[in-house]
């Protein structure tokens, strides 16, 4: 009998953290029950809109009773944490996270207009167009990091890229800028990798100087040129604009949101699905990996680490420099200083939220696209929350998933350390 | 005698002024077990490095088939049919079996795509024909080192490599594992590949090789057919000098209860309980000897002992004192030793100096502080001091002890542990990957502890090195201590049975894990 409590002992301590997350998803559900019913009548209606602006399918509004809908999901979310302070969901935690997380926000919605409308297609849209530079330029940071290079330059190379795509595009056309952007990263990158894997500089360090060299830069040619009238005809690039893509744009919902977009959508898709493709089951993934993860093992092989690892930065910039063109030439049509805003770093954190891996990247990268959705969608709304407040919340979202709620992500093992041959 | 297959002529390497290898000549017979016997740092890796292209040699030629060949890089060295198996394994944890096996020498499908299944049939082959047991699926980091060493059979096998060098390869092996490697040598010879194994345990040269070469100190020292050699001319030519291989060992005076364990229980890395209620004593003047096969839990008690980690549940005293929740110096101070298992990652602190590592348990204290700055002098002459009495090599105190061999790093650990009043040594794995000669120091410093009345606790998974030095002895299984017995009262076989799990007093079945808290002593 005392050898089964003693067991039982053992167990309580494994699960202690897990209770930890059950009680926060249990608080989660009181607070919405707490404040979020607390000015809604019992007829309160939310509507939501799933018709996109531009669309040409119509699809009937989901009209919701905003109380009721908001104690369902919190019934919901209190469940989950009992099953987890109970039980614990274990290795589906992640997935548990997420889901918790799109129905609280999606309860926050529902509260924020209630006895109005939201066109949730639209904020699915946005949440698309928002999540290309992050996306791609997570893709950009996996195929650095695969090799074992630390990449946090994604955000220089992605300011100076917005840079020189809007001025070439100014002077010829649209293509020509996307493609010196796209190059403007590659070159970026081979000074990074010339750092990190020739010299064997410590990976942050360069990563760091090339950011503040990037925000230098164009922040002087953006103030002493092209902000200024006389030159005004270098940053008016104007930008892509959104088509759609025949049968797959008919599909309700889905459709609108993913498949009336521009040119940088449509080659984000392709990245994500190509990247993962190619580092899992071809040649060439598999040594990309293994040089991030063991490269004297490689070595022993006759695999050429530092040659791979260089070709996989000046890639890993080319795919940045892409996601940098869209800041300026894929979205508002012009540059503006520091317009990356730090989205080079929520990329990186969408890249460990995604475990190093292109599908799941792709996936934080939405997630982020859908904070910073939602915080410009409810800025227009009558929200108690200030829109100061809600503008952070992709980076207290970043906060949280680099604090390690999600569980500690490891990386390649060989990430940021030079790789030296033997003696000779 | 056979053909030749490898021949080495003349190789010489120094790296700085120090000559690692001094115009060695070796051949190599077709179907041949050559071992390349040699304490560490005798140049025998080096040697391998230099045939498998890792290091380019000062001069001296390699001839394969009668043919000269120029080995630059690993890449020629398996175009020319060479193969390795590293001490520290060439593979990557979170890669399959058949990703490691086929990197480097992919099969694909078309365009780049791989051809898993393709090698994967292939690996399956290979294990069937060697008895190897390898499931090519399966992700390497979940695989027991023996199974991991295996697999680097398979890669080199995968490449057709005829020539293979093994670099120390029961090292890291439990006996049982030991026993299977030689096995498949064995069929690998059978099959027409010759073998180069290194290795420093006269025991295993014995018994697997056909021919042997002695190195020291950069040079060949004496060769010999297996048959001919007798065990202790070898061991003095390996060390330069005759070598005592038995201990003896005094009578027992143990004396009052130093370390107390009661009903420890500790959690692992998994959330899992590593260690199980586990109890037991360690008294004055004698060494007490926890046996039992890797990864059954000491590494953790260890952990648990020297204050790194604290238990779940149970009590441990030190000198009547509760120190349970002890922070690692506290135990130091009241008079630990501790010997670790890892001496490179829990021991040394490698890019610092000999002369700084040998003051890590106190550097803090005077004479090597005062107040808050270090003590220069105080520090040079302690190492000065410590490097001559325990014939540390170099004697330069100055250089990173990473340039130390394993045996050298060792007894700076020890020097730096012992050179102060101490009640109680937990010495874990303490031999492991060392030489003749340093094992034999290493050992009689402990029995010379026990009799100068320290507690020695000895964790080790060697049995005979258990069964030589303990006076009782405990062994793990699966987290538990299963049996405490008198080493007099107990023979080593019974012990081996233990260690794999077998109930004594019913031989036929292994302990199940409701047993095993029945049993836990």
């Amino acid at each position: 009998m005392e050898k089964e409590t003693n067991s039982n002992n053992i167990q309580s301590i494994i699960f202690l953290k897990n209770k930890r997350l059950g009680a926060l998803f249990i608080i989660l559900a009181l607070v919405m029950v707490v404040l979020f019913t607390q000015n809604l009548d019992a007829i309160t209606q939310t509507t939501l809109n799933l018709t996109h602006a531009s669309s040409s399918i119509m699809t009937n509004d989901l009209v919701l009773n905003s109380r009721q809908t908001i104690i369902v999901i919190a019934v919901i979310i209190g469940l989950a944490g009992i099953y987890q302070l109970i039980i614990g969901f274990r290795s589906k935690f992640t997935l548990v996270l997420g889901i918790v997380f799109l129905l609280f926000t999606f309860g926050f919605i529902v509260w924020s207009v209630s006895g109005s409308s939201i066109n949730i297609t639209g904020l699915l849209s946005v949440m698309v167009v928002r999540s290309i530079p992050l996306i791609i330029g997570a893709m950009a940071g996996i195929l650095s990091e695969r090799s074992g290079v630390v990449n946090i330059a994604i955000e220089g190379m992605m300011l100076s890229a917005a840079f020189t795509a809007s001025v070439v595009a100014s002077l010829t056309n649209l293509w020509v800028g996307l493609l010196v952007g796209i190059l403007t990263g590659g070159l970026i990158a081979w000074i990074h990798a010339t750092m990190c894997v020739k010299y064997k500089a410590n990976n942050v360090i360069s990563g760091t100087i090339i950011n503040l060299f990037a925000i230098g830069i164009t922040s002087y040619f953006s103030e002493k040129y092209i902000q200024s009238l006389d030159y005004a005809y270098l940053n008016n690039p104007g930008f892509f604009f959104p088509f759609e893509i025949p049968l797959f744009s008919k599909i309700p919902v889905i459709g609108p949101v993913f498949f009336n977009q521009n040119i940088f959508a449509y080659l984000m898709y392709i990245l994500v699905i190509v990247l993962n493709f190619a580092i899992f089951q071809t040649k060439w993934g598999l040594r990309l990996r293994s040089v991030g993860e063991h490269p004297k093992a490689a070595d022993t092989l006759g695999i050429k680490v530092n040659r791979t690892r260089t070709r996989a930065v000046i890639l890993s910039g080319l795919i940045a420099g892409l996601g940098g063109s869209f800041f300026s030439i894929g979205s508002i049509g012009s540059f503006n200083e520091q317009m990356t805003a730090g989205r080079g770093f929520i990329a990186l954190a969408a890249m460990i939220f995604g475990k190093w891996n292109p599908i799941n990247a792709a996936g934080g990268g939405l997630l982020f696209g859908f904070a910073e959705s939602i915080s410009l969608k409810l800025a227009i709304f009558d929200v108690a929350i200030p829109s100061k407040i809600l503008a952070m919340l992709p980076y207290v979202i970043t906060i949280i998933v680099l604090g390690g709620v999600v569980g500690r992500n490891i990386g390649p093992a060989a990430g940021g350390q030079p790789y030296e041959t033997e003696s000779k | 005698m056979s053909e030749i297959v490898l021949e080495l002529r003349g190789i010489t390497k120094s790296f700085g002024n120090f000559k690692a290898n001094d115009n060695i000549n070796i051949t190599l017979h077709k179907g041949e077990i050559l071992a390349l016997l040699g304490e560490n740092g005798a140049g025998k890796t080096t040697l391998m490095n230099v045939l498998y292209g890792l290091y380019k040699p000062d001069q001296g030629e390699i001839y394969i088939n009668g043919q000269k060949v120029n080995i630059q890089s690993p890449l020629d060295a398996i175009n020319a049919g060479i193969g390795m198996v590293h001490q520290h394994f060439m593979l990557i944890p979170v890669f399959t079996v058949t990703e490691n096996v086929m990197l480097g020498n992919e099969q694909v499908k078309y365009l780049d795509v791989l051809d898993r299944a393709d090698t994967a049939t292939r690996i399956r082959k290979l294990s069937d024909a060697y008895k190897l047991q390898i499931n090519p699926d399966a992700l390497v980091g979940d695989l027991s080192v023996g199974l991991q060493q295996r697999i680097e059979i398979i890669k080199l096998l995968y490449r057709d490599a005829d020539i293979l060098i093994m670099d120390e390869p029961s090292a890291v092996l439990t006996p049982k594992e030991v026993g299977e490697l030689f096995l498949t040598v064995r069929s690998l010879v059978e099959e027409g590949k010759s073998i180069i194994f290194i290795t420093h345990k006269l025991r295993e040269v014995m018994e697997i090789s056909n021919r042997i070469c002695v190195i020291r100190a950069g040079k060949v020292v004496g060769e010999a057919l297996t048959k001919d050699a007798d065990v202790n001319r070898l061991a003095a030519l390996m060390v330069g000098r005759p070598v005592d291989m038995n201990l003896t060992k005094s009578p027992l005076r143990a004396g009052k209860k130093v370390l107390e364990v009661e009903n420890v229980s500790i959690l692992g890395r998994q959330q899992k309980a590593e260690v199980n209620r586990v109890s037991f004593d360690v008294r004055e003047g004698e060494i007490f000897g926890i046996a039992g096969v890797q990864g059954n839990g000491q590494t953790e008690l260890v952990r648990a002992l020297v204050g790194l980690i604290h238990p779940i549940e149970g009590r441990i005293k030190l000198l009547g004192e509760d120190i349970t929740k002890a922070s690692p110096r506290r135990i130091t101070e009241l008079g630990t030793a501790h010997i670790p298992e890892d001496r490179q990652a829990d021991g040394l602190v490698l890019q610092s100096e000999v002369s700084d590592n040998l003051i890590l348990n106190r550097y803090y204290l005077p004479p090597f502080a005062k107040k808050h700055l270090i003590q220069t002098n105080a520090i040079n002459q302690n190492a000065a001091k410590l490097v001559e009495s325990y014939d540390i090599r170099p004697r330069n105190p100055h250089v990173p002890v990473a340039k130390l061999s394993g045996g050298n790093q060792q007894k700076v650990i020890i020097a730096r542990e012992l050179s102060r009043p101490i009640k109680l040594v937990i010495a874990a794995q303490p031999t492991r990957g060392l030489d003749v000669g340093s094992i034999e120091y290493t050992q009689k410093r402990l029995l010379q502890l026990r009799d100068e009345g320290c507690a020695v606790l000895l964790v080790s998974t060697e049995l005979d090195e258990i069964m030589q030095l303990s006076d009782r002895v405990g062994v793990m299984y699966r987290g538990s201590v299963i049996a405490i017995h008198n080493t007099s009262e107990i023979v080593k076989e019974d012990v081996g049975l233990l260690m794999a799990g077998v109930d004594l007093t019913n031989p036929q079945k292994v302990l199940t894990s409701q047993q095993l808290v029945d049993k836990s002593v």
